[in-house]
């Protein structure tokens, strides 16, 4: 399945709209109708920001598992925009918990974030996240080198660890839901483990990158030849298009 | 202190007219389908639907602070066997078994016997509008109906070796979908010091907005302890224990650094979750509200306390 420029085009503007929802949603009905929030409804959007935080992490990192399950290498190029739709919610999370629960009182944010550690976690997060949205663009992969810049978004991984991580310290007694997102974390990250080891013993075996065994190299089908930043863009398991992506190992 | 603000509000307005005003909303938030509206109300003790409690003086112990909306009174509940989430516990505490009901009274005391519920109904009943503050930062104003929990202790006469009192709540695993998991030590324990449980701002509450009071808000009765945080208020209990040592407590046993046997409201205090220097008062956006020790009842409850190392007995 090989989607024209055009339906990509479509699909990201879908993705886009899809993912701006739950913000519109919650921002509306605080200024309007606020009980549609529930008794607490600064609580209900800080929550539920952090939730559409974690699920934008959680999805970003499904990309590469589902583009090898399916061999779809255009869904790498919804992932910067679901990158950085985590980076947004992170940012609007933050922004609402130092509004509703602390004013924007500096120092009792600060003082918060030092003593309590699922804020120091989810901050810490939350701070790495940065130069990974301030790296996002085409410009700046071309700048790093795509080798750098992929380094760099491994950063990624820990990322995603200290969310879940802030989301189970909030919870007083019922872990039920950081769990959840602790399991589905933990297949997205064991995936690329398996993945990882697997490609060092078919090195080994072959002595260098191979070919795929079909004859065809895996570059071929990355979508966007007259985009060259879109593959480095892809992150940091594009490297592993370049070797026996699909290969029978 | 947070009573110090006279407001436009009478204590005569909570009954009757806001009660019949507060069913007017229930049907346009249902109707609107809001998540305060869709779960259709309230879980009321009796089947017979809403129901009025009769013969209910005023007290001068109440706050002139607007109470909360009902709405958000019955639909913001921590009551953990019902679930965790707040809105949990009206969906799912209407099938609570409150009738028959009994509560027994017992331990050290002379005359240990077992109450039910109707005769509990016919201690004098008194309203009594407090503030609640939950150690989660947030806070209510609620327009409870009881009776002092002293005069129920008094009924049994506790010996001079009743120190502590200690409450238990129903644990109906049939009814609680909450207890299925293993997130407190069921049944639900809370505690007291005997010279807290006598003092009269301690109640037992068994309606609330003029009102039989809500499964999901603790049916068919429970303590109201308006200085402490709310989950010292155990509620739908079938055992008070009078004893001569501090009971273990069920937030107490699940984190002790956090949840300690007294459980003051104290802003001095600093939680390891919460900061409780400021609160929300729901429904409220904002945190804008500090935070007043002992809740506010400080002039009742201080004398309590007289000498105690707050930050140790926290």
């Amino acid at each position: 399945m090989q989607p024209t420029q055009g339906q990509i085009g479509a699909l990201k503007a879908l993705v886009f709209v899809a993912a701006v929802v739950p913000f519109g949603h919650l921002a509306l009905s605080a200024i309007w109708f606020p009980d549609a929030l529930g008794a607490n409804p600064a609580e209900f959007i800080t929550r539920s920001l952090g939730d559409w935080c974690l699920r934008f992490l959680l999805a970003t990192l499904a990309v590469t598992p589902l583009r090898r399950a399916t061999g779809w290498n255009w869904l790498l190029r919804l992932r910067r925009m679901l990158g950085l739709f985590a980076f947004f919610y992170a940012v609007v999370h933050f922004t609402s918990y130092v509004a509703f629960d602390h004013l924007f009182v500096v120092v009792e944010i600060l003082k918060d974030i030092v003593k309590r550690p699922f804020i120091t976690v989810g901050f810490s997060a939350l701070l790495l996240l940065i130069p990974l949205a301030a790296t996002s663009t085409n410009a700046m992969v071309r700048r790093l080198g795509a080798h750098r810049w992929r380094a760099l978004h491994r950063l990624v991984y820990p990322i995603a660890m200290l969310g879940v991580l802030h989301f189970w310290w909030m919870v007083k007694r019922d872990v039920t839901e950081p769990a959840i997102y602790g399991v589905v974390l933990a297949l997205l990250l064991a995936h690329r483990l398996v993945h990882a080891w697997r490609e060092a013993r078919s090195g080994r075996a072959t002595g260098a990158h191979a070919v795929r065994p079909d004859g065809a190299g895996p570059e071929a089908q990355v979508p966007a030849p007259t985009q060259p930043a879109a593959r480095a863009a892809s992150g940091a398991d594009s490297a592993a298009l370049r070797s026996t992506d699909r290969s029978p190992a | 202190m947070l009573i110090k603000r006279p407001t436009d509000y009478l204590p005569s307005e909570i009954t009757s007219e806001t009660v019949y005003r507060r069913r007017r909303e229930f049907v346009k938030a249902a109707a609107a389908g809001t998540i305060l509206g869709a779960t259709g109300g309230t879980a009321r003790a009796d089947d017979s639907g809403l129901r009025q409690l009769a013969n209910v003086a005023a007290s001068p112990l109440s706050t002139f602070e607007k109470p909360t909306a009902d709405k958000y009174v019955t639909h913001y509940n921590n009551y953990y066997e019902f679930g965790t989430d707040k809105s949990d516990p009206v969906q799912h505490a209407g099938r609570l078994k409150t009738r028959p009901w009994t509560v027994a009274v017992e331990g050290e005391c002379r005359k240990p016997r077992t109450f039910a519920i109707e005769e509990l109904l016919k201690f004098p009943l008194q309203e009594r509008v407090y503030r609640l503050r939950c150690v989660e930062a947030w806070s209510m104003v609620v327009p409870w109906i009881g009776f002092e929990l002293g005069a129920l202790l008094r009924q049994v006469e506790p010996t001079g070796n009743a120190k502590f009192v200690e409450f238990t709540t129903a644990y109906q695993p049939d009814a609680m979908i909450g207890v299925r998991l293993p997130v407190l030590d069921w049944p639900y324990v809370e505690g007291l010091r005997m010279d807290e449980a006598m003092h009269p701002l301690a109640i037992l509450a068994v309606g609330l907005y003029g009102e039989v009071l809500p499964n999901q808000n603790g049916a068919p009765i429970r303590v109201v302890v308006p200085w402490k945080y709310g989950f010292k208020s155990a509620k739908s209990i079938v055992r008070i224990r009078l004893a001569g040592k501090q009971p273990s407590t069920a937030w107490e046993k699940a984190s002790p650094r956090e949840y300690g046997f007294y459980s003051n409201v104290n802003p001095n205090v600093d939680h390891p979750r919460w900061s409780q220097q400021r609160e929300r008062r729901i429904p409220e956006f904002f945190a804008r509200r500090d935070t007043v020790i002992f809740n506010g009842y400080g002039d009742q409850v201080a004398q309590l306390y007289a000498g105690m190392d707050l930050k140790k007995y926290f």
